[in-house]
């Protein structure tokens, strides 16, 4: 069970000494108390207040890796059951499932394709989950060492004949493959192979109270690099396990759930298995494996994951400096607005659908919308003035008119004064760009 | 350690509304449709009651859309001039629960149609139809105003789902389903203290809140969702936990949303690193759903024929009843 800040700060050496970078010990024991340091920060901490502390501050959930190098992929260390309550850490990795029978150069080509530039962003599609369905030790051992040779990423070993399974973790052991899975009949073969390997291990259970029982005959062989599969593959079953998983893990500390968790589509026709994953990356998967592989059915999915994941405290920002939008010349319009990522986008794709082209200068907010900013005095004249200066937008244009977002009309008369433009009330929301655009720039 | 599951028991639940209203109850419909009623965060089963499936209305317009994606021709080209025909294609083969008319054509900018020719249009499309109906306004505070009440007082009975009053302009809507028995959709910037005291302001208006639903703001996947995602869930959050001023069910404008982004619209040939169109559009609008139902969406606005039917399957899927072994 999780131990009070009070609790914590008995077992401190109480000397204030801000070694671990808080101001006091109490300070440093409401932190680990809340989960957001741990025990380590402190240099002076004794021996047994380490061990009476250990299991209270370690995080919920275990950070496992799968992988290495710069493709590694972490899963867990999840601290909430809903992103509004602080954030989400580790996005759910995304494995597309490949067969030891296929031509496997092929498939991984089409594979490391997976890659999509967006709003400023690159999404990549984490692993490859090779599952042996021939059966046969050779055939499988190869297919891994392709799937090892033809790409960087991380990749899923699936097979649980612990036998077939040796030979090919033993080849590629070096990647540090996730082996999938552990089970009630081969746990202890496959946790003596992945303890000899050093590879993550999945453990795969017939149902929670199964799950948990097994995890606990595995960690008491002593290995601890888990990820946990209900065995459940109905959308519904799924969701409500992974809803317990994380819950009992982040809200009781229930040690036997305290690993990342992971899915599988169950469906064959690849568009209903994106909706499928798209239920289990809201609820809490760490990892889950499909086969859909084409671009257009990826995309919808990573970019869901990438919304889901960002710091709700944190918005995304882009470069606040002047970008042009199609074939712009001297006579192009200049649309100010935010560096705001959501709303520069927002603004960016009205502009393109306007058809004329354009300047769009985001001006330096922090990161916030344009009416936010404009409250918080971050969106003023003077800044509108500073940023026109700074991107030498009197040299880029003929004319000295900016449009301005209409929910800062107020801003006219001192972004007038302060820069020597001319004002153009623009629309409220950007989709009236196109039209206010046909109306007042269309030759 | 063995495994115990653990249920949350909340306070509240969330109100139960019903949508339309047949010939005994003083409308004209086949059947009506009752939203909310849980007790329980989405689709979890196992700790509460989910008596009513979320639903998913179809967007029939009442005029031929101009900037709608080329592949909707497929599906609606022949019915796009009809809306009559248009909603009756919707519920017959396209599996549309309800069907949400939004009188587009009433915005001065598109055809400022008058009071009398939305209305007519609604009136076509009663008769055509069984199901309740959504009706939406242009989205021009004034206009709307004019349009609407004519709607409500025509179809005076009907219990329509007439949306949307906003916090600067609630009155006249809401004195209208007051008088004319329908029920409100009541919209808010992603705001969750503006959604409660609109609803404040309407009940005290004397519209029970049973006949409210409201629409937290919806956006597109790329295009904020994670914000109208967590505004849903810290809602239906705080409902459960007891707060009677937000226990409404929720509707998502999401096709509105979701065909407005490049990513729905835009071909491979312009940007082949996105993959073909047609599947990336429907699937944009059928993941935006996916995501907003696990927040405790309970109406979904949709256009794309093919992203309904994902909805729906996914729908029928998240409704089958879950347990633990223990």
């Amino acid at each position: 069970m999780a131990l009070t800040g009070l609790q914590i700060f008995k077992q401190l050496p109480k000397t204030n000494c801000k070694d671990c970078g808080h101001p006091t010990c109490l300070a440093f024991a409401m932190a680990l108390a809340a989960g957001k340091t741990s025990l380590d920060k402190c240099p002076h901490v004794s021996e047994e207040a380490k061990e009476a502390l250990g299991a209270a501050s370690a995080p919920p959930i275990k950070l496992v890796k799968i992988g290495v190098d710069q493709t590694v992929v972490e899963l867990g260390d999840e601290t909430e059951l809903f992103r509004h309550d602080k954030r989400f850490y580790h996005p759910t990795a995304v494995a597309i499932l490949v067969e030891d029978t296929e031509d496997i150069a092929a498939r991984l080509a089409d594979f490391n394709d997976l890659e999509f530039d967006r709003v400023g962003l690159h999404y990549v599609t984490d692993m490859v989950a090779l599952q042996c369905t021939s059966g046969d030790a050779a055939t499988f051992k190869a297919a891994a060492e392709q799937v090892a040779a033809n790409t960087d990423k991380s990749f899923m070993l699936i097979c649980e004949d612990a036998a077939v399974m040796e030979a090919a973790a033993e080849a590629v052991a070096a990647r540090k493959p996730l082996l999938y899975a552990a089970t009630n009949d081969n746990y202890e073969a496959m946790t003596a192979l992945a303890q000899k390997v050093e590879c993550p291990l999945a453990v795969k259970g017939n149902g929670l109270a199964d799950l948990a029982e097994l995890v606990d005959k595995i960690t008491k062989l002593g290995y601890k690099e888990l990820v946990l599969d209900s065995g459940n593959r109905e959308t519904s079953q799924v969701l409500a396990d992974l809803t317990q998983m994380r819950r009992l893990a982040v809200k009781k500390r229930f040690r036997s759930f305290g690993y990342p968790t992971m899915a599988f589509t169950s469906k064959e026709d690849a568009h209903e298995e994106i909706v499928q994953a798209s239920v289990y990356v809201a609820k809490y998967a760490g990892l889950v494996v499909l086969k859909a592989h084409k671009k257009e059915e990826i995309l919808p999915l990573l970019t869901w994951r990438q919304n889901l994941y960002t710091d709700p405290q944190k918005p995304i920002q882009v470069e606040a400096k002047v970008n042009a939008i199609g074939d712009v010349t001297p006579d192009s319009p200049v649309y100010i607005t935010t560096n705001f990522s959501l709303t520069y986008y927002i603004v960016e794709g009205e502009v393109e659908n306007s058809k004329i082209p354009a300047y769009i200068l985001p001006i330096n907010t922090d990161g916030i919308s344009v009416l936010t900013s404009w409250a918080a005095g971050k969106l003023t004249g003077e800044a509108i003035a500073k940023a026109l200066e700074e991107n030498e937008m009197e040299a880029k244009v003929n004319h000295k008119t900016l449009v301005l977002p209409g929910y800062v009309a107020v801003l006219s008369g001192s972004t007038e004064e302060a820069s020597g433009w001319k004002v153009l009330v623009g629309p409220r929301e950007a989709a009236g760009i196109p039209s206010f655009a046909r109306e007042h720039f269309a030759k | 350690m063995a495994f115990s599951a653990m249920k949350e028991r909340y306070r509240n639940k969330i109100n139960e509304v019903v949508l339309g209203a047949t010939k005994e109850e003083g409308g004209t419909r086949g059947y009506t449709v009752t939203v909310g009623g849980e007790s329980a965060l989405p689709f979890l089963h196992f700790e509460g009651e989910i008596p009513n499936r979320p639903i998913v209305a179809l967007e029939v317009w009442d005029v031929a859309p101009t900037d709608w994606h080329e592949s909707f021709t497929t599906y609606f080209g022949d019915v796009f001039d009809n809306p009559a025909q248009w909603a009756k294609k919707c519920v017959e083969e396209y599996g549309a629960d309800v069907i949400a008319v939004r009188l587009k054509g009433a915005d001065p900018d598109v055809a400022d149609a008058s009071p009398e020719d939305c209305v007519k249009v609604v009136k076509d499309i009663l008769a055509a139809v069984s199901c309740p109906l959504i009706v939406l306004g242009c989205g021009k505070a004034e206009k709307d105003n004019q349009v609407l009440p004519a709607v409500a007082e025509a179809a005076a009975g009907e219990n329509l789902l007439i949306g949307s009053a906003e916090q600067e302009n609630y009155k006249s809507l809401a004195a209208a389903c007051m008088v004319h028995k329908h029920s409100l959709i009541a919209s808010s910037p992603i705001d969750i203290n503006i959604c409660k005291q609109l609803n404040i302001l309407i009940t005290e208006m004397n519209l029970p809140a049973e006949r409210i639903v409201i629409d937290p703001t919806t956006a597109a996947l790329g295009y904020g969702l994670e914000y109208g995602y967590s505004i849903m869930e810290r809602a239906r959050i705080g409902a459960l936990q007891g707060d009677k001023m937000l226990a409404m069910p929720i509707l998502g404008n999401v096709g509105h949303e979701v065909w407005r982004a490049k990513e729905a619209n835009i071909s491979a040939e312009d940007m082949p690193g996105w993959g073909e169109q047609p599947s990336r559009g429907f699937l944009w609008e059928a993941t935006t759903a996916t995501a907003l139902l696990q927040a405790g969406m309970n109406i979904v606005v949709m256009r794309h024929p093919a992203a309904v039917a994902l909805v729906k399957q996914n729908i029928t899927e998240l409704m089958k009843p879950t347990s633990f072994e223990e």
